[in-house]
């Protein structure tokens, strides 16, 4: 019965596909590759609406007031009011803008984070498309970012916009090398990139209690906590949204974009925001596995979306809790600290498979990971750069 | 119509002929560089075409090693292509070929 | 082997890399070169290389391409189009494309269609990079080592 029920969705779409029974095999793959489309569109947009709405109250309940509460019960309809106020606001462009330029880098940045959507697994048997080299197209398509944001920053003809543009690169770029070197250990462990094997790698549970999951290793918790801070940044969240900074940027590179495409910037950032995290729930977190043997009844997807649904609310919290970091601090803290701790886990992740994968594996890796975390803070060491703190009163 | 490996190599002779074209009548530095990067993805895409037509499979794949080798050396060559122009355009303050001529006799 | 997709894919890319051989404006050309090599991905992912077509794709859209566009702007002086084209060029590509095409045409063992082969994994070609290729792994492991310090050394301006 349980069964049933989590593979209701892919049930589902072979009950619709049966309907096209007689016609030939090109028409039925394209109706299967549209329904799997236009269910994953119909999912994350409602998602974004709902977290959209969800941020602002979280992020009001963390500074002690209530969030929208007026529009629906508990202000949840927020969403279609914010829609209706994009929807009809003028669309304004620059007069000496590139048009073509300025109209298609919001499309470029939507289109490339929805892209990255399909290759997640939802559930057992839910992954909207299954390439050989799963992980690999995340990357490939989520680092066309990078440039769409460079054509929105020079199509708008606009310095600010143009500074926001470089700042915003030069930190999705810095950190894309640690974000990319912090999957390796978990790609190299399972021998595949292949999002569905790297879930069913994870899916065996010690004494039936604990599961495999790659986050409690050593160097899977390293490259978790890695792969996060990384995933906060390339979504430019604070505390690295120095691109998007309001007081000092404006906006940034979507300065000189109003209305409809404000709102596109907007839905790819937290689309974004959802892949990164989606790919951190498939590669560290077990996917859609269930934490207990005994909690199996539920299903796939949900425990998917609960995991999913931690991670965004640990990206809200950390946006409400702290402050703006500067661009050089940003900079620092990528080629300094995370490059070398990325290469670490790499390394504790080869000790841990050869010296074989359990206590003394995981004892193992954690020294390496230890050893090398002290020396770096203390080569790094930087308590003695800031001077004696002086305090002047008005007098 | 199913393509054969002539039209693909049509298809790449005409992709080398465009990226010749930019390399030789373009007088800004940066985009003769872009035309040879097209050169170099036209001559990709004929090795993958002909490991692709071939009549018995290779193990290993060489036609694919020998492309994926390419790419990571037109990278290498792009960076340290753009780097010098820059450093050329420092000291001239121009990146028209025309004009970088201080060694002619 | 689609062939109605092997149009679409190679009208987009010529179009794309035609577009970036002849824009005046810098910023068009750059950003239609970044088009030409998705089309080429494309042709890859039809060839069945997978791999090899996301690797094109992370390297030269993601990489290349953005290092091409900032490039380009350090080096303008409010010159937004390139001077000076020159004719001559043109005549020699098509001489080129038309010697090419002769001689492809001309070899009759080149009109053969694709045949059936075992799809490439991207586990074949990691073997493959292990186990014959790893002399050409570690050398470009090196090369690009030192293209990344060279390149830095060129651009970095001295301390006075």
């Amino acid at each position: 019965m349980s069964k049933s029920i989590d593979q209701v969705f892919p049930n589902a779409k072979q009950w619709l596909l049966s309907w096209l029974a007689g016609s030939p095999s090109w028409a039925i793959q394209v109706v299967s590759i549209l329904t799997n489309i236009f269910a994953l569109l119909a999912v994350f947009l409602t998602l974004f609406a709902l977290i959209s709405v969800l941020e602002r109250k979280i992020l009001a309940r963390i500074q002690n007031r209530y969030g929208p509460n007026r529009v629906g019960p508990f202000g949840l309809f927020q969403p279609i009011a914010d829609g209706i106020k994009m929807l009809i606001k003028e669309d304004i462009v620059p007069a000496r803008a590139d048009k073509i330029v300025h109209f298609l880098a919001p499309v470029l940045i939507a289109a490339t984070a929805i892209l990255t959507l399909g290759v997640i697994p939802y559930g057992r048997n839910m992954t909207p498309f299954t390439i050989d080299g799963g992980i690999l197209f995340f990357f490939a398509v989520g680092s066309a970012t990078e440039l769409a944001v460079f054509m929105a920053g020079w199509g708008s003809n606009n310095k600010f916009s143009m500074l926001g543009a470089m700042r915003a690169i030069a930190q999705m770029f810095s950190y894309e090398l640690p974000l990319i070197i912090t999957v390796l250990p978990v790609v190299m462990v399972v021998g595949s990139l292949t999002p569905d094997r790297i879930v069913a790698a994870q899916a065996e549970y010690t004494f039936g209690l604990v599961p495999r999951w790659f986050v409690f290793t050593p160097w899977g918790a390293a490259a978790f906590i890695l792969f996060f801070v990384s995933g906060l940044v390339e979504s430019n969240r604070t505390p690295f949204d120095v691109p998007e900074g309001e007081s000092e940027i404006v906006a940034g590179h979507m300065t000189e974009y109003s209305g409809f495409k404000y709102a596109t910037f907007f839905m790819a950032e937290y689309i974004g925001m959802f892949a990164i995290s989606g790919l951190g729930v498939t590669l560290f977190l077990g996917g859609w596995h269930a934490p207990a043997r005994v909690l199996e009844i539920i299903p796939s997807y949900v425990w998917f979306f609960v995991k999913l649904s931690v991670l965004l609310f640990v990206y809200i919290w950390v946006r409400g809790t702290l402050p703006r970091t500067r661009i050089d601090q940003i900079m620092n803290v990528a080629w300094k600290f995370m490059l070398p701790m990325a290469f670490t886990c790499i390394i504790a992740a080869a000790v841990w498979h050869y010296a074989g994968r359990g206590l003394r594996g995981w004892l193992w890796s954690l020294l390496v990971i230890v050893i090398v975390y002290t020396a770096l803070s203390i080569l790094l060491d930087t308590r003695r750069k800031f001077a004696q703190r002086v305090y002047r009163f008005a007098e | 119509m199913t393509p054969t490996l002539q039209i693909f190599l049509i298809v790449s002779a005409a992709l080398f002929s465009i990226g010749l074209l930019a390399a030789l009548s373009r007088r800004h530095a940066i985009f003769i560089l872009i035309g040879i990067e097209m050169m170099l993805a036209a001559a990709n895409l004929n090795f993958i075409a002909f490991w692709r037509f071939a009549p018995k499979p290779h193990q290993p794949p060489v036609g694919v090693m020998l492309a994926l080798f390419s790419i990571a050396i037109s990278a290498a060559e792009a960076a340290v292509g753009l780097a010098m122009v820059i450093v050329a355009y420092r000291h001239y303050r121009t990146t028209n070929v025309d004009q970088l001529d201080q060694l002619k006799g | 082997m689609n062939g109605a997709a092997f149009i679409v894919i190679s009208i987009l890319t010529l179009a794309a890399a035609l577009a970036a051989a002849t824009l005046r404006k810098l910023m068009h050309a750059a950003l239609s070169f970044a088009v030409a090599f998705v089309g080429i991905a494309a042709f890859f992912f039809l060839l069945g290389a997978e791999f090899v077509g996301l690797a094109l794709v992370f390297i030269y859209i993601g990489a290349v391409a953005v290092l091409i566009v900032f490039t380009i702007l350090l080096t303008r002086r409010d010159i937004e189009k390139d001077r000076g084209f020159n004719w001559s060029g043109v005549i020699i590509a098509v001489a080129v494309f038309c010697g090419l095409t002769w001689a492809i045409l001309k070899t009759a063992s080149l009109s053969i269609v694709a045949p059936h082969i075992r799809a490439l994994t991207v586990k074949r070609i990691g073997e493959a990079l292990m186990t014959s290729y790893v002399w050409p792994l570690q050398c470009i492991g090196l090369l690009l080592t030192a293209a990344l310090i060279g390149a830095l050394v060129l651009v970095m301006e001295e301390k006075r």
